[in-house]
């Protein structure tokens, strides 16, 4: 299938808003660890934040590949800036995969697209850390109102956000994995801030703890069960925007490490400069994470088109791989970072040099953490004592 | 065949219900189940049955109730 028209043209805003909003200000939202306002507002401007929500909603009717194009271009101006992006689409994603059969949720996608509305993630909880598929908090409800109280460890933007997806148990008495999804709108929630967040990196995603406190109606709440949202769309929406965001910083790091090797080279004509060789091991590695990371968006938008696709994302073997591209791509990208910076040698690892990359690494860094690696690691190691095809 | 499947649900499910009196329709899931206590599940239901569940077959929907685990196991050892 040709790519839609608009592609090209989509992805070309993104990198105009990267290089002249998003760039300029990434210093600044680091260091001072504040919400990228400028590049998210350029984002609404361009109506990207609806960019998944179908067209007959108001949308783009954007698919999972070109998304993730757009999640690695703006990972090359600003982390912070790809990350809120790529976390509100997950979001939006949940919603238009699985509330599409509530007039009321599709009426809301519809303002998500008229008003360009931000929407914060609410998963991890104190007492579960970052294990998704378990919930202390509940729906308490009475008639068709609900109420719903959460300690959450992160929330990122959240006090940036109009509104908020929250997962918790589905009633009081139901077991920890038995879930709901529940869409919380400006002035149905309160936020009360419980930590900080000055971080080693992604310090613009502004992401200390809150504990949450809403009431709502009922059709607020997302049919269906969790657990089937989180295999099918949640997860593979996660890792794979996350994995092509970490891509676009790994990618500009290796674009400065190129350009210190060239100026190298043009001092010195006719003698290759030592570091070429290791840039070409670089080039090797980008070279596969780019692969790795493509490769599995192509077949979630391939799956994700069928209803036999759909089906066989609640497989064991569709989530082992969906596991080992976050845990490859959130390795991958500090390695490459760490090879680049090995490169630049000292220019490198100051911070204001046009070869700065400690701001990259700061922010790789948090890949492994933001949801731990060793948790995928023991569920990949629990399904592969039942699964059987390598 | 029956009583073997609802025993591995009793000791390997972590159900908050008891596993001989829930409805052959009943979700698990909801019961309790989680995907780590499934996987024990499946472990216990390969070794009782001497079957090897096929790839196609490791989805939430084949284990979620005692029907659907029934219907399974009949299908491998039929052959
Ligand atoms: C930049 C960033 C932004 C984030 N934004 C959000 C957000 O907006 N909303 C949100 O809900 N969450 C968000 N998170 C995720 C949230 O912070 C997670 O709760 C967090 O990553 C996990 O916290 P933890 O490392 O303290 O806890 P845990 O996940 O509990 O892990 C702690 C340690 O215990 C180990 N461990 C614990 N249990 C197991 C197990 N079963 N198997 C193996 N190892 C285990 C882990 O490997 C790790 O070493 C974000 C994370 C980051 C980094």
């Amino acid at each position: 299938m040709p790519p839609a028209p608009q592609t090209s043209t989509r992805l070309d805003a993104a990198h105009r808003i990267g290089r002249e909003i998003a760039a300029v200000h990434a210093g600044d939202v680091d260091k001072n660890a504040r919400f990228p306002r400028e590049s998210i507002a350029a984002l609404r401007d361009e109506k990207l934040l609806s960019a998944l929500v179908p067209v007959e909603l108001g949308g783009m009717g954007m698919g999972m590949m070109e998304l993730s194009t757009i999640c690695t271009a703006l990972g090359q101006y600003c982390s912070a800036t790809a990350m809120v992006f790529a976390m509100h689409q997950i979001q939006v994603a949940c919603l238009v995969r699985h509330a599409l059969s509530s007039s009321d949720l599709r009426a809301y996608l519809q303002s998500v697209a008229s008003e360009q509305r931000l929407i914060a993630s609410v998963t991890s909880e104190v007492g579960v850390g970052g294990d998704t598929r378990s919930s202390i908090c509940a729906i308490e409800q009475t008639q068709d109102r609900f109420v719903l109280a959460k300690d959450a460890t992160t929330i990122s933007y959240g006090e940036h956000a109009q509104d908020l997806l929250v997962t918790c148990r589905r009633h009081p008495a139901a077991a920890s994995g038995d879930q709901v999804m529940v869409l919380l709108k400006q002035g149905d929630f309160q936020l009360e801030r419980t930590s900080s967040w000055d971080t080693l990196g992604m310090r613009g995603t502004c992401s200390p703890g809150f504990k949450l406190t809403s009431s709502g109606h009922v059709s607020q709440i997302v049919p269906g069960d969790y657990g089937a949202m989180s295999s099918q769309t949640m997860v593979p929406f996660s890792h794979v925007l996350w994995a092509s965001l970490w891509l676009g910083i790994a990618i500009d790091a290796v674009a400065r490490t190129g350009s210190f090797v060239r100026a190298q080279a043009r001092a010195k004509p006719g003698v290759v400069p030592p570091a070429a060789l290791r840039l070409a091991e670089v080039s090797n590695m980008l070279q596969v994470l780019r692969i790795s990371t493509h490769d599995v968006a192509d077949e979630c938008e391939r799956l994700m088109s069928s209803s036999e696709g759909n089906e066989a994302m609640l497989a064991i073997g569709f989530s082992l791989k969906m596991n080992n591209v976050k845990i490859y791509a959130s390795e991958q990208t500090v390695a490459i970072i760490q090879a680049a910076l090995q490169i630049c040698g000292i220019v490198g690892y100051k911070n204001d040099t046009k070869y700065s990359l400690g701001r990259h690494l700061r922010d790789a860094f948090s890949a492994s953490l933001m949801v731990s690696n060793d948790r995928i690691y023991a569920k990949n190691a629990s399904m592969l004592l039942v699964h059987k095809d390598p | 065949m029956e009583d073997q499947i609802r025993n591995i649900l009793k000791e390997h499910g972590r159900l908050a219900s008891d596993a001989a009196t829930l409805a052959d329709n009943a979700d698990l899931y909801q019961a309790g189940m989680t995907s780590h206590s499934s996987v024990n599940v499946m472990l216990a239901l390969e070794a009782e049955f001497d079957v090897e569940f096929p790839d196609r077959m490791l989805k939430r929907a084949v284990f979620g109730s005692v029907a659907s685990i029934r219907a399974a196991i009949e299908e491998l050892t039929a052959a």
